[in-house]
């Protein structure tokens, strides 16, 4: 009996024979056992997808066959390799832990990242090799040279300036207010975070529609406008401002975000040394500057860098709200209008590269920062 | 609070004054913030010809002529209304179907991730194998990587798999999104689990699936809900992953995608926006008011999603 030997972390066996042994073993029970699960579970969705049976009953069906599924896929898994022999057993195990995981990271995610690069260079079909042609036509097109300015204009600095402005100014100032009202400032600012995308967007509908004046409004930004005596406007469409106006949505559904998590900061700086600096006499303003703001930088560039991808990905409210017409068109809804309403393939393919390369440096960023703060990788 | 009473005599007067332009200036900016969200409830309420002929404010400026009804959600929710015909098939609007299929699509869109995460989680946390480390680096290194990359590639596999409008398909593609993330998070709190928990259990000839099933799973229920609601609600409120491996048949349809045909199909049908819109906010809306808790330790640890 050695027990311990498992977590202790003991060195595997070498050799190349033992290697490929061990190699091969795991390869198949980490490809096949998911695959085959993935088989039986596929032909029932197939099924349940071509059926007329009532649409609740197939809801209750795919939600257990699915989550059974993946259970029954560790059980089976785990239940045959515990039969095999203790050398083996040890080899193996660790791949019903992992392998599912690595199966469809390398399926979703390392894959296509490659089979995306290869596309790029490919035609609509993805038939002909065309080389840089997608690329030339998405750093030179219209409709793309302006998704650069909305995105990194007034998405990325207007849209995340304003989020964590707000959201720092609003923690700031909670944080000194009777801490019931301040549970429900938060709740109440913080709610619209768990609104989708097309949610927002039918709400800001009743802020910015337009009416000619004379007409009665029904948008609150033109009731107000023409209550006080002037003309009614299009928000929407007047160029380039109503991307702000797209913009602001955003920083109504983040700003929340941030002052939860900046609160979560300024809450954690020791309260002496706030006494301190108030003891010695500076006045809130200063206390501010050298004390709260070096205090909680690291919490404040995670806060940036997360609402930074966010916009540069951003598609859902720009898609309802204009459907990327009168210049308000983004990266993200290119890539989805050459998907679907255009279909070429290739030019998706190039901007979702391109949409990789303007994410990656930030991303690396802020996971730098992140780990920092979590000492994860020890 | 104790120590701010040390302090607050010196300069008694200016600190009030500031304290009560604080007060002032929180609540007009909450009031901005939830104005939106009470304009689409009013408007919910008011008759369909009232929407669309003044505006919801009018309910408070003009409070004597303001009318209110349930007919909106009964529309939306194919309820049929009564001393009115059905409406034809066309202008159905479907948003029960649509609640439904929204549901079978989140929920194990949640829980199959967290399953395999938890898993593998433990697994690089706690079982020494060749390639550890760098297949953890490769998994944590996809976090980089945004879900647009994949949608050509895995479009095309769904073609030739005839998984696209299947919910397995969107499934496991939230799965893919999701797992760098999940696996990330879990491991950050499974591998800070004590050793001497294992050990024991391991004396006692547990196997790791054991320890795993019977201890990590219900030590690690903080992390397991934090991430949930996180993921739950992602997979609520999207809508890319949806229009694109969903597809347009409207018997799979999700609620996010039924309010973007209805905001074009319907543009100036504003009252059945505003029902609809509400209802897919209901469900977010319970999630976040019952668990706010977890939610804010998740959001916390989930700034990374990628």
């Amino acid at each position: 009996m050695r027990p311990t030997r498992e977590i202790t972390r003991s060195p595997e066996p070498r050799g190349i024979g033992a290697f490929l042994s061990t190699t091969l073993g795991r390869l198949i029970v980490s490809l096949f056992v998911p695959a085959i699960t993935f088989l039986v579970l596929y032909q029932i969705f197939i099924f349940l997808r071509d059926t007329q049976i009532p649409q609740w009953i197939t809801a209750i069906i795919a939600i257990l066959w699915g989550v059974g599924g993946v259970l029954a896929l560790f059980t089976l898994s785990n239940y045959l390799i515990e039969q095999l022999e203790p050398t083996w057993r040890r080899r193996l195990i660790p791949f019903v832990f992992v392998g599912p995981a690595l199966a469809i990271l390398t399926w979703y995610l390392v894959l296509p990242t490659i089979r995306s690069l290869i596309a790029s260079l490919y035609d609509a079909r993805g038939i002909n090799f065309v080389g840089l042609d997608n690329y030339i036509y998405a750093f030179t097109s219209q409709e793309m040279l302006q998704s650069y300015r909305n995105n990194f204009l007034f998405w990325m600095i207007f849209g995340t300036g304003m989020s964590v402005g707000f959201g720092l100014l609003i923690a700031v100032l909670v944080d000194r207010t009777h801490p019931v009202f301040e549970t429900i400032c938060k709740a109440l600012i913080f709610m619209p975070m768990v609104i989708s995308g097309v949610g927002a967007s039918v709400i800001w509908k009743f802020i910015y529609e337009y009416r000619p004046t004379g007409s009665t409004q029904i948008g609150l930004l033109n009731g107000i406008i023409t209550a006080l005596g002037f003309e009614s406007q299009g928000w929407l469409l007047i160029q380039p401002w109503n991307n702000l106006f797209l913009v602001i949505i955003m920083v109504w559904l983040q700003t929340g975000y941030s002052m939860v998590i900046l609160s979560a900061a300024i809450k954690g700086i020791p309260s002496d040394l706030l006494e301190a600096g108030r003891i010695d006499g500076a006045n809130e303003f200063q206390i501010f500057r050298s004390i709260i703001l070096p205090s909680i930088q690291g919490t404040l560039i995670t806060v940036t860098t997360t609402i930074i991808l966010f916009t540069l990905k951003i598609f859902d409210i720009v898609q309802s709200m204009t459907g990327g017409n009168f210049g308000t068109q983004v990266i993200a809804n290119v890539q989805f209008v050459q998907l679907f309403r255009q279909v070429h393939n290739g030019r998706a393919a190039a901007i979702a590269i391109i949409l990789l390369l303007a994410v990656l440096p930030v991303m690396y960023y802020n996971l730098r920062q992140f780990n920092k703060q979590t000492e994860a990788f020890r | 609070m104790t120590s701010a009473t040390l302090a607050a005599p010196r300069r008694h007067r200016r600190f009030r004054f500031g304290r009560v332009m604080v007060y002032v200036v929180m609540i007009a900016i909450t009031l901005l913030w939830i104005t939106p969200t009470i304009g689409l409830l009013v408007s919910s309420f008011r008759p369909a010809d009232d929407v669309k002929t003044s505006g919801w404010w009018t309910v408070v400026t003009n409070p004597e002529r303001a009318r209110f009804t349930l007919d909106n959600y009964r529309v939306v929710l194919g309820i049929p209304i009564p001393d009115r015909p059905a409406p034809g098939g066309g202008t159905r609007v479907g948003m029960e179907v649509a609640l439904i299929n929204t549901l079978t699509v989140a929920l194990p869109a949640t829980i199959i991730p967290i399953l395999i995460a938890a898993f593998a989680a433990y697994g690089f946390a706690w079982i020494d194998f060749p390639g550890r480390r760098p297949l953890f680096i490769l998994v944590v290194a996809m976090l980089v990587v945004p879900l647009q990359i994949s949608l050509v590639p895995i479009l095309r596999d769904y073609v030739a798999l005839r998984l696209g409008g299947t919910y397995l398909g969107v499934w496991l593609a939230h799965t893919g999104f999701g797992l760098p993330l999940a696996v990330y998070l879990l491991y950050n709190y499974i591998s800070t689990i004590p050793r001497d928990i294992f050990e024991s259990a391991f004396l006692d000839g547990a196997t790791h699936f054991t320890i795993f099933t019977r201890l990590i799973l219900p030590l690690s229920m903080p992390a397991l809900a934090s991430f949930a609601i996180f993921q739950f609600l992602w997979t609520w409120n999207d809508l890319l992953v949806a229009l694109v491996f969903l597809g347009a048949e409207p018997r799979v349809q999700v609620v996010t995608q039924r309010l973007l045909s209805l905001l074009g199909q319907f543009g100036q049908e504003w009252h059945l926006l505003t029902a609809g819109a509400f209802i897919s906010m209901i469900v977010p809306l319970i999630v976040f008011f019952s668990l706010q808790r977890f939610f804010v330790r998740g959001l916390m640890a989930g700034s990374v999603k990628g």
